[in-house]
């Protein structure tokens, strides 16, 4: 085993830190850890946090933390905020909500930003969560946006998913991705405080496709809940509602470590294959400079982009044009 | 309604007005104007020119009128400073109790009649110094006070029954309070003739300053009952200072401070309201806090608008009858955040320009910040400077000579309407949220005035606004300052102080007193009169808020950037 | 993924301090500049922004303050990162620091310290500069 595998392993904090950020910025070495951690995986039980913006995602998760804590499970959880088009940088918000968490050592909260490169969020997010899993974390808990096919993908790795709404959000809702309500396992109406919370609850139950086959399967039918993450209403139930899902992954579902079976594997697997693939066909062609120089040529009409298409990418996958 | 004109003379003025414009634009055409764009602090867009057009329809005795009449657009008294001068109410507290009384002394000596007290950062967030919290805090930022002990020794030899102080206190404003309370009553001072204010503002506090301790509807819960108490048992006290000041200075546009801090105030009014209060029974003892900033005809229009939107407001929305229930009085400072640690002197001039406005704008009571503002708190040469400037203007300058001297300016009338109409929209879609508390918690002050702040700063570095010595006109002189320094080792005698307190007190009576206040937190009791038993007992400021946070809970901070 | 490493930074505001008028424009002024920024939030205490920096892996962590008390505060963050054998991660700082304060922070580690005035664009340039992800 490698020095860093072993150091998170046993649960160093600044270890696993950086192994993350290796993770998000692409180092070339991160691979060989992450083959050696995987055997230490597949312990931790993993809730996907998803909804738009302000629903109040992050208190949500400050307050489960407690709970959990006051359970005494260990807790990793990673925040995703999107990147700023513009500028390529970004604030990450999320760790304000759950900062008071900061100091408790059976807690480690990572912020990341979506950075909009092509399907890498989802393929960090899951290596994130294999190095929490690895180093022992009991729950791990991540928190994204609700709005790309990324962060469906992301959250679609939990065990649990749990998408929130407002109250008042009818139109919101109907707007949310198209597939995104079929990925809840269990959904929260936050800021129940408010007014128009029981609109929406009907709204939901009516939008919500209980046919969906993934519901069909032992016939879990996603509850609708209702909280008010802010004065830690509705926690303890959602955490209630999540126990029984795990229990109904364990009694139906052949064990709740899901993320074993077989679809579950065939879904992540491809999505490896397909980031790493744009990974390493990309990289080639883009650093040589013939990107730039078929761009030229098309521009200049001396080729057309199929033509320059194959050139490009069939030597690069170790087919010969012919 | 009717019209100050008659239509006959637009004729004439719309006609020369156009003639006018067009010489200009011929005069420009060749060589360019000074700027693309002419725009104040705020970034409103001033024209070339303001005529009878922009005022057409004034209505002077409904929108303007005389002062100490409805709506107060001119002043709320009659008679302004033909009868006396504002207040000069000079801000200050540093280090230990004691080093704030001598300068207490100092300034009732000078003839300063009223007290204004800065707290330090611990007192303002209610620990004491000796919690983990506070350290290397202690008396930096204001006086340390930590029990009842320490307020005895700041108000020692002083004659509260005669002046009147006020407090920069919020989340502890009712402990802080009640310690005043009580050393008047060990006096044997009558709680019913001492006079002064807190400012006990916690909805700013969520939306600028961010002292905050407990969540917002507890907060002002807390609040309301101090209002209720003072309504009925210290009627000379003004229980809550609605505050703009914070607002600015956190970087909000001019009318957005106007805005927001009139949201606040019709808060506290429906709160009241709420409690079985008579509005015409508490609103005259609400006072305002306003920031005075560069822009000098912007701020004077802002402090017009104030009078007579909140004239308006108690009158017609809240149906109050007292005639001193429509005015609005306030205080004013001036922009700290408008000076520059950049050539310091120039701070003198500043500073003096906007207590011009602030002046001419009718204010009740004025603070004038200091040529060391950026540095630390204020030597008391730099704040004698100050002070002097107020005099000056006061008594050299003349302007106090007559009143509301820009009233009728076409300038600063239309600017006057223009804020007004401006705030009552963000006022408007502030109800619409359902009041300033749902808007607090839905982060939309917050999240405004970070935007404005940002916006500001990008344009002073892209030199769209100019700040003299720091993006033009800069030198490379080191100019010297004398700069206050607060003695590090005031700390450990403070918290030596606390642990002596606690070995000779009653600590039964302080416990028995401590559960009362939370049995009032907890309940529907009015928490005053608990807490002034408690503080007579010499529970601290941290043993009482403590309470206030296991009931309430803690706020902290959403960071919104 | 693709080697692709970013510049990821902290700006915090340590102690009882509530003025973030600063600390929140610096924050941003670090988003426009393409840096990924942890922001604290208020009323931190050295050993939360410590602990926070590490969890967060930022390659510099910017303390704000106005209130007076970084005499104590800015060189308690620095050991502690010492402690936590993390002193790879850069400390500045910004606010109302007095002139006589700045050479013992200096020499206490704190890296450089940012007075009012300075313009957004100087502390984006020193950040650039000072500041090499790791
Ligand atoms: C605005 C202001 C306020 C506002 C704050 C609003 C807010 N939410 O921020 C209000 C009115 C609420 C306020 C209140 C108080 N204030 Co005040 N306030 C100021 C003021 C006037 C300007 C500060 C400011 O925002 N400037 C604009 C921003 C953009 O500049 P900046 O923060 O300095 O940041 C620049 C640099 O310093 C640097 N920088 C700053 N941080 C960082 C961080 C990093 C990483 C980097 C790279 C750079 C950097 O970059 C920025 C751009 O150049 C200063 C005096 C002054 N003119 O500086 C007093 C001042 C800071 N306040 C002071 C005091 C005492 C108080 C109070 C304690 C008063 C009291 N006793 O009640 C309260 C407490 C408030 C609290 N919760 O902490 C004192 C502090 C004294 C000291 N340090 O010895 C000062 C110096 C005034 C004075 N001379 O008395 N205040
Ligand atoms: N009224 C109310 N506000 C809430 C509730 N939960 C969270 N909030 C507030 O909603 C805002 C956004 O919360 P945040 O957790 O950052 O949302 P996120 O963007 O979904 O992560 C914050 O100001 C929270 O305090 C709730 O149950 N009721
Ligand atoms: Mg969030």
């Amino acid at each position: 085993m490698t020095d860093v595998a072993e150091k998170i392993v046993n649960g160093d904090v600044r270890a696993v830190a950086r192994l993350i950020r290796d993770i998000d910025d692409g180092m070339p070495g991160v691979r060989q850890v992450l083959k050696e951690l995987y055997p230490s995986t597949g312990n931790a039980y993993i809730l996907g946090i998803t909804g738009a913006p302000g629903v109040g995602k992050s208190t949500l998760v400050d307050q489960m933390v407690s709970h959990l804590r006051k359970r005494d499970k260990t807790v990793g959880v990673l925040a995703v905020d999107p990147t700023s088009p513009f500028s390529g940088g970004a604030i990450l918000g999320d760790r304000v909500r759950m900062q008071r968490h900061s100091m408790d050592e059976g807690v480690f909260i990572r912020s990341l930003a979506t950075r909009g490169h092509f399907g890498g969020l989802t393929q960090s997010t899951r290596s994130a969560i294999d190095v929490f899993d690895a180093m022992g974390k009991d729950y791990i808990i991540v928190e994204t946006v609700g709005v790309g096919q990324d962060e469906v993908d992301v959250v679609k790795s939990a065990h649990t998913t749990i998408i929130t709404v407002i109250p008042g959000m009818g139109d919101d809702i109907q707007a949310i991705k198209a597939g995104i309500l079929e990925v809840g396992d269990i959904f929260l109406i936050n800021k129940a405080d408010r007014e128009g919370t029981d609109k929406t609850l009907s709204d939901l139950r009516l939008m919500i496709n209980m046919d969906h086959k993934k519901y069909e399967e032992g016939n879990w039918k996603p509850p609708i809940l209702k909280a008010q993450a802010v004065f830690d209403k509705g926690v303890k139930e959602l955490l209630e509602e999540i126990d029984k899902h795990r229990k109904h992954l364990t009694e139906h579902c052949g064990g709740w470590q899901v993320r074993r079976r077989e679809d579950k594997v065939r879904q992540e697997l491809g999505d490896m294959i397909k980031s790493r693939l744009i990974e390493e066909v990309l990289g080639k062609i883009t650093e040589t400079g013939d990107f730039d120089e078929a761009v030229n040529s098309i521009v200049e009409g001396k080729t057309d982009p199929y033509t320059a298409c194959d050139k490009l990418v069939l030597p690069a996958i170790g087919v010969s044009t012919g | 309604m009717s019209s100050v004109f008659d239509p006959k003379v637009f004729e004439d003025v719309e006609e020369g007005h156009k003639k006018w414009e067009k010489k200009l634009d011929k005069i420009f055409s060749s060589k360019p104007e000074r700027l693309e764009r002419f725009s104040t602090v705020s970034d409103r867009e001033i024209n070339r020119i303001y005529t009878p057009e922009d005022v057409r329809d004034a209505d002077f005795a409904n929108d303007i009128g005389f002062p100490g009449e409805y709506p107060f657009t001119r002043g709320v008294q009659p008679s302004m400073y033909r009868g006396r001068f504002w207040t000069m109410r000079m801000f200050a507290g540093l280090g230990s109790a004691k080093d704030t009384n001598k300068r207490f002394h100092l300034l009732v000596n000078q003839g300063q009649t009223g007290l204004s007290t800065a707290f330090d950062m611990p007192t303002l967030m209610g620990y004491d110094t000796d919690s983990p919290k506070a350290r290397g805090e202690c008396g930096k930022c204001g006086v340390a006070i930590d029990s009842l002990k320490d307020m005895e020794d700041l108000f020692e030899g002083l004659p509260i029954d005669r002046i009147t102080t006020s407090m920069t206190i919020n989340p502890a404003a009712s402990i802080l309070w009640a310690m005043y309370i009580a050393v008047a009553e060990k006096r044997g001072i009558d709680k019913k003739i001492i006079g002064g204010t807190i400012q006990n503002d916690m909805l700013k506090e969520f939306i600028a300053q961010k002292t905050f301790m407990c969540p917002p509807v507890p907060s002002v819960r807390i609040i309301t009952d101090t209002v209720e108490f003072g309504t009925k048992e210290v009627p000379r006290w003004n229980t809550i200072s609605i505050s703009g000041y914070h607002i600015r200075e956190a970087g909000s546009t001019a009318v957005q401070e106007l805005a927001f801090t009139l949201a606040d105030g019709i808060a506290y009014t429906q709160e009241a309201i709420g409690r079985g209060l008579n509005v015409d029974d508490f609103a005259p003892r609400f006072s305002f806090f306003f920031n005075s900033h560069l822009d000098f005809f912007e701020e004077v229009a802002k402090f017009r608008a104030a009078r007579r939107i909140w004239a308006r407001v108690m009158k017609e929305r809240f149906k109050a009858k007292d005639p001193r229930s429509w005015w609005l009085r306030f205080h004013t400072q001036t922009a700290g955040c408008s000076l520059t640690a950049q050539q310091p002197y120039n701070n003198v001039v500043r500073t003096a320009l906007q207590a011009l406005a602030a002046v001419m704008g009718g204010t009740q009571s004025l603070h004038t910040n200091s040529l060391d503002e950026v540095l630390a708190i204020p030597t008391e040469e730099a704040a004698t400077i100050a002070l002097r400037t107020q005099q000056i203007i006061a008594e050299e300058s003349g302007v106090a000579n007559t009143i509301d001297p820009l009233g009728g300016s076409y300038f600063v009338e239309t600017l006057t309407n223009q804020m007004e109409e401006e705030a009552l929209d963000i006022i408007q879609k502030i109800d619409d949220m359902g009041g300033m508390l749902a808007a607090i918690e839905r982060n939309y002050p917050q999240q405004e005035i970070a935007d404005s702040a940002y916006h500001y700063q990008r344009q002073i570095d892209e030199k769209e606004k100019t700040v003299v010595g720091v993006n033009k006109y800069v030198t490379d002189e080191d100019i010297p300052v004398e700069v206050l320094e607060i003695d590090e080792e005031l700390e450990n005698l403070q918290i030596e102080k606390i642990n002596r307190l606690k070995n000779e007190r009653d600590n039964k009576l302080v416990k028995e007193s401590l559960e009362k206040i939370g049995d009032a937190c907890a309940g529907t009791l009015n928490v005053m009169e608990p807490l002034i038993e408690a503080v007579k007992n010499y529970a601290t400021l941290q043993e009482i808020c403590d309470v206030y946070r296991q009931v309430y809970g803690e706020y902290r901070d959403p960071g919104i950037y | 993924m693709g080697n692709n490493r970013r510049v990821r930074v902290m700006v915090a505001k340590p102690g009882l301090d509530g003025h973030d008028r600063g600390a929140r424009i610096i924050a941003r002024a670090y988003r426009d500049a393409g840096f990924e920024v942890v922001y604290s939030g208020l009323h931190q205490t050295p050993e939360e922004i410590v602990e926070a920096a590490i969890q967060e892996d930022v390659d510099m962590i910017g303390l704000s303050s106005l209130a007076g008390a970084h005499k104590y505060l800015f060189p308690r963050t620095v050991e502690l990162l010492r402690e936590k054998s993390a002193e790879d991660i850069v400390v500045c700082g910004g606010g109302i620091i007095p002139e006589d304060d700045i050479p013992p922070l200096k020499e206490a580690g704190i890296k450089e310290i940012f007075t009012p005035g300075t313009a957004l664009d100087d502390i984006v340039k020193w950040v650039k500069e000072n500041v090499k992800p790791r």
